[in-house]
């Protein structure tokens, strides 16, 4: 199998102070990793660095996506090479419809790849589709992006976009915070059924309990900006037992 | 991404209506005073009562300064350098009617404005004026078969002189304030508007404005009557050319509304704003005022103010009947140096009368927006309700937003409800967007242009894809 | 000139005579002042900021205006019991426009701190007096002006670095006079850096005669310093009040300041406050009980110079009879305040068709990374709330009182001293059933 991304001595500090001291990481076509570790540890620093957030600043290293450098391509071109982000905290856009904004999303894509824009008919009519994919009531398509959401409406919000670019790697993080068991289960049945044999996740998550719906094939331990342990999926089930003290006690 | 140097490339953007056309236009020599209102008044042919109207208003505004009260700064005006009239149609001997230079209908068709009614927008009839002179009124005869007035000014003081006696300065007095004074002096033409008692007005009318000629003043004058029962939607657009000097427009808008008739205002306003350095622009002094006389009457203004260097208006419902409605839906959007101070008042006279007020300042640039808005409630307004929403959305660190709310209540059985607050675009929402692919300058266009959802949504159809549009166009360069 | 000219003419007539008690430093601002009201005179009608108030007819009244430092009381202790039960206090006294040395308490102020006259307090510190006094008040409005020019004592209030007073210091001004009495007052708060206070000034009225009082006071909060300021009304219908409160605000200072309006004739207050230091945060509540032809007029700015400051105002009114009332509160945000976080409440209750309201709630900014909202109401109870509480028994007049007390208790609420809480309480609940003629606690106003 081909690396889709590859990530070598990543460094990234915010705010002046460094998070990401040497991540190396490779994501083959297909694969789900899983990448957990104690808050604090740079989880959602590694995910916003990879989809160009301006906050961020990578001081050292590089990443390779799908041949290319990363690095040199803004967030909307990331995000039309494939790159999704299932946000940690989604944000809200008063005034702004779902439908609006997966219009000008879907089109923007199109456009860079060279393709005429969607036609509304056949637009809602993917709209229509990837909405029973993820159970997205109709009714939330026409209010404002998040705005009045409730945390697992947000989620599933975020899941439906996933379904409406089709991602070629998608990250979810911390997809499972605030969400109760049956909004857990239909995000990651959402997740589960995008899944293709092409395509590849990074599910980043502090708790084994989503990783229970979503089977990772290689699993990580963040730790203090480095990746201090890779294994597979029964790693998961080692540090459920176990915690993470053992981890911090090793480092 | 910086997305400090994307909001600070505000402007850049070609006004797109600043073209000027090359039409021979008459223009009477610069300067004001009793002889020039004569002049005016002879070359419309107008009657006496008329002439003494506008030398009685002329009279009162020399004793006048202009206001200094509102959040502008306003460069000296030399009211002596204007020409306060300007005629773009040619005397043609023969014939005695004036005919349209083709120029002329070009010019109107490149702002999108078609004069030939087969190639109307669906359901709008049009008067256009350009200067200070009404060019064309479409679909007159089929309104006339139902009774309905429409037709420019001008021609309604000829041929409905007790109408118009009737109703001229009853809602806005000559002495109401400096620019009302000088429009009542010197208006030229404008949109003359009768429905009849029980006539729903099967098309929006809607009049479109156009500045040409350099140095010269507009002063339209609308006056629409609303008769009991009946109900009209009536639009307004306006534009101008580029011009390094700044071109001034007073304008007053009449509107009478009586028993249970409903009137719908609208208006994209899109004059030269001035360009990037604020060299230019017109500057919009206009007072707008309807008067709710019957019970149940309801009057609705909606405004998008994209355009002008300096803008002071603030259309108002005197909410005279019982049961009367007054709205007002507003977007206001300032870029580069422009400068807005406007709003609405809304009077409470009669009983159980409610209001609404929606205002969305949107401010980038190194621009001044404010709202201001009175709310009375007189001592008889039993029952009186008012809600209103004011808020700004800044774009950029350089510019400013105001609220000035003014709530006067005489009356222990009114609720009023005043809310506002002052916004950004978030960098989050700017990122959550560009990780789902949208560029930046879209992404501005799309919050702002959600941001000013709920007042859009009260435009007729054509009018809100237009206005949505032009937000984009305006804050165009102000992201790049 | 047509306002104010009989007192550009005494002051001219008495120069001499006001100068003489006075500290070098009240002079020499006096001079300054004077030739700013000579120019300007009373406020007009028209002005914006007095729209609603003809306060130069306030002055035509022909007061007596205590030059010549005649009025002496010296039983001040005995006669005046008007405290808040259970609220210790270390106390301090204002007659009319004097400052009265409390004498021995049975508590001390803490080492290093001064409660003084300003003239006592100028000649020892001359050179803290030069560097606060009119510092914010100078560039105040003609009323401001005309205090200034008159003044010839009040009160400081000093604070070292670091100290910190446990007690609550109570300052009680007394209007005591047989004749229609001018006074003007003046108050100057110093706070250095990290020094923290509780303040409660209340304002009492033993007279029938009418009576007019200018007050100007100046607060400086150094970084750090922490002051609630409590200003309680309980004058008479008869009486004037025109207030003016400057502060100022280093960074991460924190000033809590409650005001409350109960039965004076005519009041005006203004309040200024300037947030010149990052991180200061400034909460500023009211509460106004207005009724027969009472007027009230509260006017406040919140200047936000700087960044990361916090401003919360809240002002609550309640109008009965044909009493009338301002609210005009301006937020005002400046280029570089960015992450400012502020927000002004303003609710108004109308008890009649005769009372009216005024209001006026302004934002002014000009950084585009804040957040601000204000909000501002006019109505009455709520009917349905009213049937409700009358469903289960509870008299129309009895609901309509506890829903007024409620409404009011939102303010109350935020008073941090529980004695003061608890007596406010009584106050105003007292106030709407029209029990509070007079201060019931007061020994002199039973005289």
């Amino acid at each position: 199998m081909e690396n889709l991304l590859e990530i070598k001595n990543l460094h990234a500090t915010i705010d002046g102070k460094e998070i990401l001291k040497g991540i190396n990481l490779t994501v083959k076509a297909g694969e789900v990793h899983a990448i957990m570790g104690p808050n604090g540890s740079g989880k959602s620093t590694l995910s916003n660095v990879l989809v160009g957030h301006p906050a961020y600043t990578v001081t050292e290293g590089e990443i390779i996506y799908k041949g290319k450098n990363l690095l040199e391509l803004a967030p909307e071109d990331r995000s039309h090479e494939g790159l999704f982000l299932s946000f940690q905290y989604p944000v809200e856009i008063p005034g702004v419809s779902i439908t609006n904004f997966m219009r000008a999303a879907v089109n923007a894509k199109r456009q860079y790849q060279g393709q005429e824009p969607m036609n509304a008919t056949e637009f809602l009519k993917m709209m229509r589709e990837k909405r029973a994919m993820v159970n997205l009531d109709s009714k939330l398509a026409n209010r404002s992006v998040n705005e009045g959401f409730s945390g697992g409406e947000k989620k599933r919000n975020e899941i439906f976009q996933m379904a409406m670019l089709e991602p070629t790697l998608s990250i979810l993080d911390e997809t499972d915070s605030g969400l109760d068991i049956d909004a857990l289960r239909i995000v990651a049945e959402g997740v589960n059924k995008l899944k293709r044999d092409d395509t590849s996740s990074i599910v980043i998550t502090h708790y084994q309990r989503l990783l229970d719906y979503i089977k990772p094939d290689i699993v990580h331990i963040l730790y203090n900006g480095r990746i201090v342990k890779t294994a597979g999926p029964e790693l998961v089930m080692e540090l459920e037992e176990r915690g993470y003290d053992w981890i911090k006690n090793e480092n | 991404m910086k997305k400090d140097n994307i909001l600070k490339k505000l402007a850049n953007k070609a006004y797109e209506f600043g073209f000027v056309s090359k039409i021979k236009t008459e223009i009477i020599e610069q300067g004001l005073n009793e002889d020039i209102i004569r002049l005016i008044s002879k070359k419309k042919n107008e009657p006496e009562w008329l002439l003494e109207f506008r030398l009685e208003s002329y009279r009162y505004w020399q004793t006048l300064e202009m206001p200094e009260w509102a959040h502008l700064s306003i460069p000296p005006i030399d009211y002596q350098a204007i020409s306060y009239y300007a005629d773009p149609l040619k005397k043609n001997k023969e014939n005695k009617n004036k005919e349209i230079d083709p120029e002329l209908m070009k010019t109107f068709e490149k702002l999108g404005i078609p004069l030939e009614e087969r190639l109307a927008l669906s359901g709008t009839a049009v008067d256009a004026v350009m200067d200070s002179v009404s060019v064309k009124t479409t679909f007159k005869e089929e309104l006339r078969e139902k009774g309905i007035i429409f037709c420019s000014m001008s021609e309604a003081v000829q041929e409905y002189p007790d109408l118009v006696r009737k109703h001229l300065g009853s809602v806005v007095n000559y002495r109401d304030n400096f620019f009302a004074a000088l429009n009542s002096a010197v208006f030229s033409d404008g949109s003359f508007v009768y429905i009849p008692k029980g006539v729903r007005c099967p098309m929006e009318l809607s009049t479109y404005f156009r500045i040409n000629a350099a140095n010269t003043g507009q002063f339209e004058r609308t006056l629409i009557v609303a008769d009991d029962d009946s109900y009209v939607s009536y639009l307004e657009g306006c534009t101008a050319p580029m011009r390094d000097e700044n071109q001034l427009h007073a304008a007053i808008v009449e509107i009478v509304v009586n028993d249970n008739a409903e009137v719908k205002y609208s208006t994209v306003q899109n004059w030269y704003p001035g360009d990037a350095e604020g060299k230019g622009g017109v500057y919009n002094f206009v007072t707008k005022r309807g008067d709710c006389r019957g019970r149940g009457s309801k009057l609705s203004w909606t405004q998008v103010e994209t355009g002008s260097a300096i803008t002071w208006k603030y259309p108002s419902c005197i909410l005279r009947g019982d049961n009367s409605q007054g709205e007002f839906y507003s977007v206001a959007l300032t870029n580069n140096y422009q400068q807005a101070d406007t709003g609405t008042k809304m009077i409470h006279l009669g009983k159980n009368t409610r209001s609404t007020i929606i205002s969305k300042g949107i401010s980038a640039g190194k621009s001044q927006n404010s709202y201001r808005g009175l709310v009375r409630v007189s001592k008889n307004a039993d029952g009186a309700r008012n809600y209103s929403q004011c808020d700004s959305l800044l774009l950029g660190s350089e510019c400013g937003a105001h609220t000035f709310p003014y709530m006067d209540i005489h009356n222990n059985s009114a609720v009023i409800e005043h809310e506002a607050t002052t916004s950004k675009i978030s960098e989050e929402q700017l990122f959550y967007c560009n990780q789902r692919g949208i560029g930046t300058e879209e992404a501005i266009g799309l919050i702002v242009n959600g941001y000013a959802k709920e007042v859009l949504n009260k435009l007729p159809m054509e009018f809100a894809i237009e206005a949505q549009k032009l937000l984009s166009v305006s804050l165009e360069g102000a992201v790049g | 000139m047509a306002c104010g000219e009989e007192y550009i003419d005494l002051f001219e007539k008495n120069r001499e005579l006001i100068d003489e008690p006075c500290t070098p430093c009240l002079n020499r601002e006096r001079e300054k002042a004077f030739a700013l009201f000579k120019k300007k005179g009373f406020p007009g009608k028209k002005e914006e900021n007095w729209l609603h108030a003809d306060v130069a007819k306030k002055f035509a009244t022909d007061y007596g205006i205590d030059l010549g430092r005649k009025t002496r009381i010296s039983s001040v202790k005995s006669g005046f019991t008007c405290d808040v039960p259970n609220l210790k206090t270390y106390r301090g006294y204002v007659v009319n426009d004097s400052f009265v040395n409390p004498g021995k308490q049975n508590r001390e102020l803490p080492e290093g701190v001064i409660l003084d006259s300003l003239n006592s307090f100028g000649e020892q510190h001359p050179e803290i007096i030069e560097k606060h006094y009119n510092r914010l008040a100078g560039k105040g409005d003609s009323i401001v002006q005309f205090n200034t020019t008159f003044v010839q004592d009040g009160i400081v209030l000093y604070i070292p670095k670091n100290t910190v007073i446990e007690e609550t210091i109570q300052i009680v001004a007394l209007l005591q006079t047989n004749i229609e009495l001018l006074a003007n007052r003046r108050m100057l708060i110093i706070m250095e850096d990290n020094s923290q206070a509780s303040l409660l000034l209340c304002d009492h009225s033993a007279t029938e005669k009418s009576s007019l009082s200018t007050e100007v006071v100046e607060v400086f909060l150094g970084c750090g310093a922490s002051l609630d300021l409590y200003e309680l009304e309980e004058t008479a219908e008869s009486n004037t009040r025109l207030s003016n409160l400057y502060v100022s605000q280093e960074a991460g200072s924190r000033f809590n300041h409650c005001n409350i309006t109960l039965t004076n004739g005519f009041t005006r207050n203004y309040i200024e406050v300037s947030l010149e230091g990052e991180g200061a945060e400034t909460n500023i509540n009211g509460l106004a009980i207005g009724d027969k032809s009472q007027h009230i007029d509260n006017r406040t700015l919140i200047d936000h110079k700087v960044g990361h400051c916090t401003s919360n105002e809240l002002y609550k009114y309640v109008l009965d009879d044909e009493s009338t009332a301002v609210f005009a509160g301006k937020m005002l945000i400046r280029t570089n305040a960015q992450q400012t976080v502020s927000q002004q409440t303003n609710r108004n209750l109308c008890l009649t068709s005769c009372a009216r309201m005024y209001a006026q709630p302004q934002l002014e900014i000009y950084a585009d990374d804040v957040k601000c909202s204000h909000g501002s109401t006019v109505g009455q109870l709520d009917e349905n709330t009213l049937f409700y509480m009358q469903q289960r028994g509870i008299p129309a007049d009895e609901a309509r009182h506890l829903l007024m007390y409620a409404f009011a208790g939102e303010v109350i609420e935020n008073i941090k001293l529980e004695p003061l809480k608890e007596r406010l309480h009584i106050l105003v609940e007292k106030r709407f059933r029209g029990e509070l003629n007079h201060c019931k606690a007061c020994n002199l106003c039973k005289q």
